[in-house]
């Protein structure tokens, strides 16, 4: 139910450490998201798309994702353009298209894409435990990563159950259609999931409690950093300084 | 008689608004005991564990520990680390989206270092026929799988006694052999939670039931070392 399509693949990048994956794709999206010139996130998307295209995801994953997250980008094109002010460059019924704003509405689709395609090869490259672990090597605190890590495991728990409640309910004759009784029945569904979900919560932290837990999280650090790993870490940190020095220079021009 | 491990005295525990689950209970657990525990849907099997684990707390009566009265949650805590429990529910007691990290919890809990927590995550694994299962996912299990991972949990913190409730839920018959040979060649005292005849007559040797809150020795269950090839094998009954 809750797939993480990338994370399982066999690729360059997917070889890589997930804590020089994790680190990396934060040092990246910084400057790509700070940036105020259109050349650093304009590097960086050149880059993100370099890395997605060597994590060999499956097309249509990739397409169907940056075709959701270009669907925000496409409400700001019809807002932006016309509400931010400055020289104008196209009137139409009143409304005035601006040069700042399409130059703004542009800045922010190629940062947008650019941190999308860094996450989508960097990030959803990480199985969700693999990601709790890294989170707590780079010095998140432990009680956030296994919250992570908790939400994961207990999400497909809850997904299964959910999933259970339904087909039992079909197998005594409910067909869903759109009246009342349907969302009644829908209704009831989800509440005997959370009411289970609360339940559970209480179960599980009495299984802790018998495996000694006593309010600290251990991890089993798994993580052998090698040099194609650090060479990595340092090019990808080199680019995001580029990108972040570039940016820098240009502004610094301006004035 | 060796020291108990665990007794309770006089033990009165009631859920919330309602009549008392376990009434002025008496028990003794000793080294070298394997107690069978049986008795109908609701007689109070698993309150009585998770009396004697300080999940639940009774309104009165008093839970020694090695002769040492526990009331605290630190009280409770040692225990804990004494005793290995086995829940009903094996969703309850996997944790961890990976079955590595989830056997590796106990041990690192006890304070183990992660290289040894995880060489003996692996051995118990291989102990219980899951080689191969360390980076398996958790929802990816089947049920009776799932039973084994949270038995390979348990036995990771090597407790000197166990108390498993219910451990041959969904297991096919192999496994469930594989079960009683494993637990045959643990030298550790338990109480097994069954309703599976012939399996607590395999792997253990004293049975009681709960009867209106009391715990009942049941000595007619002792003529029951035979393999049964009739139908009423799998349930409690008498030979005339
Ligand atoms: N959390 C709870 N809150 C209120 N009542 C409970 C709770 N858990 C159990 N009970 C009630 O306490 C009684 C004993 O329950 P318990 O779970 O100990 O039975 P059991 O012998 O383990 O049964 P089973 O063989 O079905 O597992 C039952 O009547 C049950 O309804
Ligand atoms: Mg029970």
């Amino acid at each position: 139910m809750i797939d993480e399509l990338l994370a399982r693949g066999v690729s360059p990048i997917h070889a890589l450490d997930a804590r020089c994956r994790l680190a990396a794709c934060l040092l990246l999206s910084l400057p790509a998201a700070l940036a105020q010139g259109l050349a650093a996130p304009l590097g960086i998307l050149g880059l993100g798309l370099l890395l997605t295209l060597l994590s060999r995801p499956p097309l249509g994953v990739v397409l169907r994702r940056t075709a959701a997250i270009n669907v925000f980008v496409a409400f700001l094109w019809l807002f932006v353009p016309a509400a931010t002010p400055g020289a104008p460059v196209w009137t139409f019924h009143g409304l005035t298209v601006s040069r700042e704003g399409l130059d703004l509405a542009l800045l922010t689709t190629v940062k947008a894409n650019a941190v999308f395609f860094c996450v989508l090869s960097l990030l959803a490259t990480i199985p969700a435990p693999a990601l709790g672990r890294a989170m707590t090597a780079l010095g998140v605190p432990a009680k956030f990563s296994f919250l992570f890590v908790f939400t994961y495991r207990y999400l497909h728990v809850i997904a299964e159950e959910y999933g259970r409640l339904v087909v039992a309910a079909r197998l005594r004759g409910f067909a869903p259609a759109s009246n009342g009784r349907t969302y009644r029945t829908y209704a009831a569904l989800l509440a005997m999931v959370l009411v289970r979900a609360y339940d559970r919560s209480q179960r599980v932290y009495q299984a802790m409690l018998l495996r000694g837990f006593h309010g600290r999280f251990p991890s089993l650090d798994r993580f052998r950093a090698s040099w194609p790993d650090r060479v990595f870490l340092c090019l990808m940190a080199l680019a995001a300084a580029l990108a972040a020095y570039g940016d820098w220079i240009s502004r610094s021009g301006h004035a | 008689m060796p020291e108990p491990l665990l007794a309770l005295e006089k033990i009165t525990f009631a859920y919330p608004a309602a009549d008392p689950v376990l009434d002025a209970l008496d028990f003794t657990f000793s080294p070298g005991q394997r107690i069978g525990l049986f008795g109908p849907n609701g007689s109070g099997k698993t309150t009585l564990l998770h009396v004697m684990m300080g999940l639940a707390r009774p309104q009165s009566g008093v839970v020694r520990y090695k002769g040492r009265e526990a009331q605290t949650e630190r009280d409770f805590r040692e225990v804990r680390l004494g005793i290995g429990m086995l829940l009903q529910n094996a969703d309850d007691q996997i944790i961890y989206p990976t079955v590595l990290d989830d056997v590796a919890f106990g041990p690192l809990n006890r304070g183990l270092a992660p290289d040894a927590a995880r060489e003996l995550a692996e051995r118990t694994l291989t102990l219980l026929g899951l080689d191969g299962f360390a980076d398996r996912l958790a929802h990816r299990l089947s049920g009776g799988e799932k039973k084994l991972v949270s038995l390979a949990g348990v036995l990771a913190m090597e407790p000197e006694a166990l108390l498993l409730d219910e451990p041959t839920g969904g297991l096919d018959p192999e496994t469930r052999e594989r079960l009683v040979a494993i637990l045959g060649q643990l030298a550790k005292p338990m109480i097994i939670i069954s309703h599976d005849w012939d399996f607590l007559a395999h792997v253990t040797d004293t049975y009681y039931s709960i009867e209106q809150g009391r715990l009942v020795r049941d000595p007619d269950f002792v003529l029951h070392r035979h393999v049964h090839g009739h139908p009423l094998g799998d349930r409690h009954h008498h030979h005339h």
